[in-house]
């Protein structure tokens, strides 16, 4: 498989650099691996970090910025980052208004921001952590780690961003993150697998005419692989996994998220798809995003996620926001 | 009795075997993980080596201790925090004697793999590092090579197991005809302990 890249080694390091090339309005500490606003910490304000493992890109560095993250700390590729990393981002956005660590339900980003709590608690520092689970595609039981955190992050950090913006207190800010979670669910689908460049070939085999229901982030597998599907009944499929989870009662965000290598005109021709189900099921659409945000490397494919918003959780949502992948308002 | 010198040739035991090996940690990883394991932990191990060399700790428990530090810190993943906290526990366990006896090394590491239960949530038969660290405690008594021989059985006894923690429980029933990759670099881990003891 052929990558843009110089070595495997340094594909996080060499993306941070360029990211700070990019991106003066952010401070970005290549060695420590920290993405911060270059104007944290924000007086008043509570600070929102997140993070996790390289290759969902944008998501989580391209959305630190106001009205957002106060700051992201990538992981190598899938992997998620060390607790020094976030312990290190704490200290440098908190401005005695406290933390929200926003994490991705998976083993590994749970306990590394578990230890990372209690770092920076040992630093004074006030924390609290809301986890996204949103993926419909796994059964939450005890014979699972639960539910992945998807689509939904993208919902969560925009959404208690703006309630952080507004100089609203940690315990505020951490009951709307959670609000946005409980709301929200997500189902994906995958075209292609995926290639990581450590490993420079397909994580698993997915035949041409085959396409895999309920994948993740991570080139993890689906729950079930079937003959290719047109958008139309992938869409039908989606939609309906999404709903049965989550009965239709306020009007929902919608996010239609590419996987990263499937063009947008194909994911505008997915949400169409998608607006056609949610209209036959009942489904006032409040607001629609499309474009690939929280991203899987070279995987082709989509995922579906809805929120549920009340008046409030709506205006903080279409409240300004200036990051690199996410801006309007401002 | 074991000295630091011994702990240190285990962890560099375990870098090498590590190294040796990356491509078939990763290779198992691959069908029901996301194909990062072998890797992982080779930077993870190296880091450790250097910074057993660098610092160069006197004790049995400050060797496992800051082992398991420099996992924590440059592993990430679940394998950093639960491998870090094995040693970690382990060597704390151990406290600051300079020379501890088998019989007090195995006990430390039962409550170093207890600490790794607590952690993880895992508990034998989940198709996890714990399906081969237990086996190894439970044999450690009857030496380092019969504790390999127990670590090496339960890593490939998780191939039948369907996998209740971490990534792989994802997939469900198709989890199941794979060996875990952290039951496999757990069994490398115990390995690394009869390289050290010449066994």
């Amino acid at each position: 498989m052929k990558m843009l890249i110089n070595v495997p080694e340094t594909v996080v390091a060499d993306a941070l650099r360029g990211m700070a090339a990019a991106h003066p309005d952010l401070t970005v500490d290549v060695a420590n691996r920290v993405i911060v606003r270059r104007d944290a910490p924000v007086a008043g304000q509570v600070a929102l970090v997140s993070g996790g493992g390289s290759g969902h890109e944008p998501l989580h560095g391209g959305f630190v910025g106001p009205g957002m993250l106060t700051a992201a700390c990538p992981g190598e590729v899938f992997t998620s980052p060390v607790p020094d990393q976030m312990a290190r981002a704490a200290a440098a956005v908190d401005s005695g208004a406290g933390v929200l660590f926003i994490v991705k339900n998976y083993t590994g980003d749970v306990l590394n921001f578990d230890m990372a709590a209690e770092l920076a608690e040992d630093e004074g520092i006030q924390v609290a952590k809301v986890l996204v689970n949103d993926d419909v595609a796994v059964t939450d039981s005890l014979y699972t780690a639960g539910r992945r955190g998807t689509g939904a992050t993208l919902f969560v950090e925009k959404i208690a961003g703006a309630a952080a913006a507004e100089g609203q207190p940690l315990e505020r800010v951490e009951a709307v993150a959670r609000q946005v979670n409980e709301n929200s669910r997500s189902f994906g689908v995958a075209l292609s697998a995926v290639t990581t460049p450590a490993k420079g070939t397909p994580t698993f085999d997915l035949p041409p005419g085959e396409l895999e229901l309920g994948i993740g982030i991570h080139g993890e597998p689906g729950r079930e692989r079937r003959p290719m599907m047109t958008s139309g009944e992938i869409a039908d499929f989606a939609v309906n996994a999404v709903l049965e989870d989550l009965p239709p009662r306020n009007p929902v965000l919608v996010l239609v998220n590419g996987m990263g290598a499937t063009p947008l005109l194909e994911l505008y021709g997915f949400n169409a798809e998608v607006r056609r189900v949610l209209a036959e099921r009942g489904v006032t659409v409040a607001r629609t995003l499309v474009g690939n945000y929280v991203t899987s490397l070279d995987m082709a494919g989509a995922s579906v996620t809805l929120c549920q918003v009340d008046e409030e959780l709506l205006r903080l949502w279409d409240a300004p926001v200036r990051t690199p992948a996410l801006r309007w308002g401002m | 009795m074991l000295d630091a010198d011994f702990f240190r040739r285990w962890m560099a035991a375990t870098a090498a075997s590590v190294d040796r090996e990356a491509e078939r940690l990763t290779a198992l990883d691959s069908p029901i993980g996301d194909a990062d394991h072998g890797s992982n932990l080779q930077r993870g191990f190296k880091a450790v080596v250097a910074v057993l060399e660098k610092d160069a700790p006197a004790t049995p428990g400050a060797v496992l201790t800051l082992a398991g530090r420099q996992l924590i810190s440059t592993v990430g993943g679940a394998s950093g925090p639960l491998y870090g906290t094995l040693l970690r526990s382990t060597g704390k366990a151990l406290g600051d004697a300079a020379e501890v006896s088998e019989a007090q090394f195995a006990e430390a590491l039962r409550a170093g793999v207890d600490k790794v239960m607590a952690l993880g949530g895992a508990a034998p038969g989940d198709k996890t590092m714990i399906d081969a660290l237990v086996p190894a405690v439970d044999a450690l008594g009857e030496g380092f090579g019969a504790a390999r021989a127990a670590a090496e059985q339960g890593a490939e006894a998780t191939i039948p197991l369907q996998a209740r923690k971490g990534r792989a429980s994802y997939l469900g029933e198709r989890s199941i005809g794979h060996q875990d990759p952290g039951a496999t670099s757990s069994a490398l881990l115990v390995a690394g302990l009869a390289e050290a003891a010449g066994e």
